[in-house]
């Protein structure tokens, strides 16, 4: 068990709470023992002076991409990890396209097994129907008394809308979303980046935002449906939301009283499509990088509220799958040492987001989505996820030292804001910058 | 980036193109014994994934007429086949002596990759659905010279006057696109044509990169329209033809025969509404679709000497390329 641990003068920050004051907080057994005022707590055995720094609730990711099993070469679930706890994350929630899909619960309690590693508090949405193939669905109860915490077929689209309908309806009595890849794939083959100019300068064909709206439209339809023909009240998660249509569909459905919930990735607020100029497959990722337009609009979504949390598509690819063809490049980008400072700059410093919001968008609200109750807070008796940052700190990113196995970043050389100083997992120091 | 490369015309300088063009007059006037000792003993490789009869012979024919030697790879006759990558290709090219690549592909960017991952000035013999500069720089010399322009300069007035129509499938064409973005900052009026299909709206937003030549380039989709307003053009007019596509056309359904009544360059069309338009078009060309066979061959017909400008532009090219000094 780790020894007791006292972090001094911290600027805490808990928007579960409503704190944002200086704090002492004590661990103990892995759990927040007592938060207090600035010297009213005794000396413990050990000390971490945090002055000057930041303290919020470690941040939740989920939706990342650990590729173990079965693409060990690109990413593993201990190295993940530890690039999440670079990132501030503690907790992270792996999606089940591995090899194989991880749809069982064989597979889910070896994903969740403590050999595999995990530096930080591991989950898991394993798949919603079976090898991901959108035609059976997965045990659902089963998988959810194993630990899942939703389920989705990630990288694909549930297409098919019975079978949608039927995920939604066995989630929604488990009370566990189901988070939806949208994605129209009929409309997207032989796609690789978003449709629009800047895809006809470069010759490629680009994917509609409709691909992505008339799924969500459609499974908000299918929602409105269940609630009145079932009498359940299923939760739609969206995953890494790209276009103004369907954050604009998910606000109206929100307004409406619907169950749904959607997520931005940092790359979707910093990046439009005119990153892809010189074809950089390091910037490929599915949804695609979109207009301008549609970068203001998840901004916009963000700032109004819609979006409820920031996920990073954690995404490692090893450098050779990268290096090929821009059209023959696997989608993805690594995320989860940039979440941070992407989200300080962009939201926080151009656009006055405040940082209550930012650690609400990171961490509140992700652990309320997937119903972790003792984490995402600072409340005394909570796990002891925590991060200590400095949010002023202006720094530039290099792929070259991320802890991630993969390097595919298309934010290597670019400026960051705010810089994680420590990250603590039940307690325990996972992370430390140099 | 490499700079003997040339990738793309997105961005080329009017300068490297005057020089270009000029450096194509002084080897065309060269003798062909002093000619040949430009590149002696240098090794140029033709990478070719798709198959090409106009640019891969001029490109070689050029190489071989500047001394050089050429060894051909395409993709049936090598560890290609096999699944070897395009960086290990060009590794492995470079690794043999290589001093420059020729390479056509059929994936957009390709010419970028390979310049990235070997650092060997590397010559865009067409990629994908993107770029084709040789093509762009021998049809402006073909402009140039059928139009009595100085084809040995270039500057951003050199085509001022001039309106060119290009007709067809435009989404699917490199050659349209580097023409698109080439042409007009020489001060030429560049008219889009073809059906919503083959020729979305956004394109223009697409080709229109340089905002000195903003303006200069539009959408008409009625040819005749196109034609008639191409006509009036004090210095000259031109009837780019493009072939359709077939095989990129990837589900798009289009009625052929009304294709053809709309855009098909007829000998009754040109006469009535660009009689002294210069024909051309990039090859290959489908006789009786795109155009018609006997506009391909009458006296307004450039698409020969486009062959011919292939071959000089494409000795300027290599020497450029491989740094050599005439």
């Amino acid at each position: 068990m780790t020894p007791d641990l006292l972090i001094r003068n911290a600027h805490a920050l808990d928007p579960a709470t409503g704190l944002d004051s200086p704090r002492d907080i004590l661990i103990h057994h892995g759990r927040i023992a007592a938060i207090e005022l600035p010297g009213i707590l005794p000396a413990g055995p050990e000390e971490l002076d945090a002055t000057g720094l930041t303290l919020a609730p470690g941040f939740i990711d989920i939706h990342v991409h650990l590729r173990e099993p079965g693409q060990t070469y690109k990413e593993t679930i201990a190295t993940g990890t530890r690039a999440a706890a670079a990132g501030g994350f503690t907790t992270v929630v792996a999606m089940p396209n591995t090899l194989p899909v991880n749809d069982s619960v064989a597979s889910l309690h070896w994903m969740l097994s403590p050999a595999r590693n995990a530096a930080v508090n591991l989950c898991a949405m394993p798949a919603a129907t079976l090898g991901s193939l959108g035609e059976t669905l997965s045990d659902y109860e089963a998988l959810a008394n194993a630990g899942a915490v939703g389920f989705t077929d990630d990288g694909k689209p549930v297409l098919d809308s019975d079978i949608m309908w039927a995920a939604l309806v066995a989630s929604a009595r488990l009370g566990l979303p189901i988070s939806q890849h949208a994605e129209d794939t009929r409309l997207t083959g032989g796609c690789s980046m978003n449709f629009g100019p800047v895809a006809f300068r470069l010759g490629l064909r680009g994917m509609t935002i409709e691909a992505e709206s008339n799924i969500v439209e459609r499974d908000i339809q299918l929602l409105r449906d269940i609630e009145k023909v079932e009498g359940l009240r299923p939760h739609l998660h969206v995953q890494h939301v790209s276009t103004a249509k369907a954050l604009a569909a998910i606000r109206l459905a929100k307004q409406q009283g619907l169950h749904v919930t959607c997520e931005a990735a940092p790359h979707h607020f910093t990046l439009t499509d005119e990153a892809l100029e010189h074809f950089d497959t390091n910037a490929k990722m599915n949804p695609p990088l979109r207009a301008e337009s549609d970068r203001q609009a998840v901004i916009a979504a963000i700032l109004d509220g819609t979006v409820d949390c920031i996920a990073t598509d954690h995404a490692p690819h090893a450098a050779y799958e990268k290096e090929v063809e821009f059209e023959r490049a696997p989608n993805g980008i690594t995320g989860l040492e940039t979440a941070l400072g992407l989200a300080l700059r962009i939201l926080h410093r151009d656009h006055g987001l405040p940082l209550a919001k930012i650690v609400t968008l990171m961490s509140t609200n992700p652990a309320q989505l997937i119903k972790l109750h003792d984490r995402g807070n600072l409340k005394p008796g909570s796990h002891a996820d925590l991060v200590l940052f400095a949010p002023a700190a202006a720094w530039t990113y290099s792929a070259e030292v991320s802890l991630s196995k993969s390097k595919n970043s298309p934010f290597d050389g670019a400026p960051m804001l705010g810089q994680i100083h420590t990250t603590l997992s039940e307690g325990r120091i996972v992370h430390r910058a140099s | 980036m490499n700079l003997g490369s040339l990738l793309t015309v997105n961005g080329l300088p009017i300068a490297e193109v005057a020089h270009l063009l000029a450096l194509t007059t002084q080897i065309e006037k060269m003798h062909p014994g002093e000619r040949a000792k430009l590149l002696q003993g240098r090794r140029i490789a033709l990478l070719f994934y798709e198959s090409s009869t106009r640019t891969r012979t001029s490109f070689e024919l050029a190489a071989k007429s500047l001394g050089a030697t050429t060894t051909l790879v395409s993709d049936k006759s090598s560890s290609i086949e096999k699944g070897e990558s395009l960086k290990d290709t060009g590794l492995t090219l470079r690794a043999l002596g290589a001093e420059c690549i020729i390479l056509r592909h059929p994936a957009s960017g390709a010419p970028e990759l390979l310049e990235r991952t070997c650092n060997l000035p590397v010559l865009n013999a067409g990629d994908g659905m993107h770029q084709h500069p040789s093509q762009a720089l021998l049809d402006l010399r073909t402009i140039l010279t059928r139009l009595n322009l100085d084809a040995a300069t270039a500057h951003a007035k050199s085509l001022d006057g001039v309106t060119i129509v290009i007709t067809g499938d435009i989404r699917h064409s490199r050659v349209a696109r580097s023409n698109a973005m080439l042409l007009p900052r020489l001060g030429a009026r560049v008219i889009l044509c073809g059906p919503p299909e083959l020729l979305p709206q956004h394109a223009i937003e697409g080709l229109a990169t340089d905002p000195a030549a903003t303006g200069w380039i539009e959408i008409i989709r009625d040819f005749d329209l196109a034609l008639t307003l191409a006509h009036a053009a004090p210095h000259g007019c031109v009837a780019m033809m493009l072939r359709i596509q077939r095989e990129r056309l990837a589900g798009l359904e289009l009625d052929l025969a009304d294709y053809i009544a709309h855009y098909q360059l007829t000998t009754e069309r040109l006469a009535t509404h660009a009689p002294n338009a210069l024909v051309m078009h990039p090859g290959p060309m489908i006789r009786g679709l795109e155009i018609a066979g006997e506009v391909a061959d009458c006296p307004n017909s450039a698409i020969e000497q486009q062959v011919t400008h292939g071959l000089a532009i494409r000795t300027a090219l290599l020497v450029r390329a491989l740094g050599a000094t005439p």
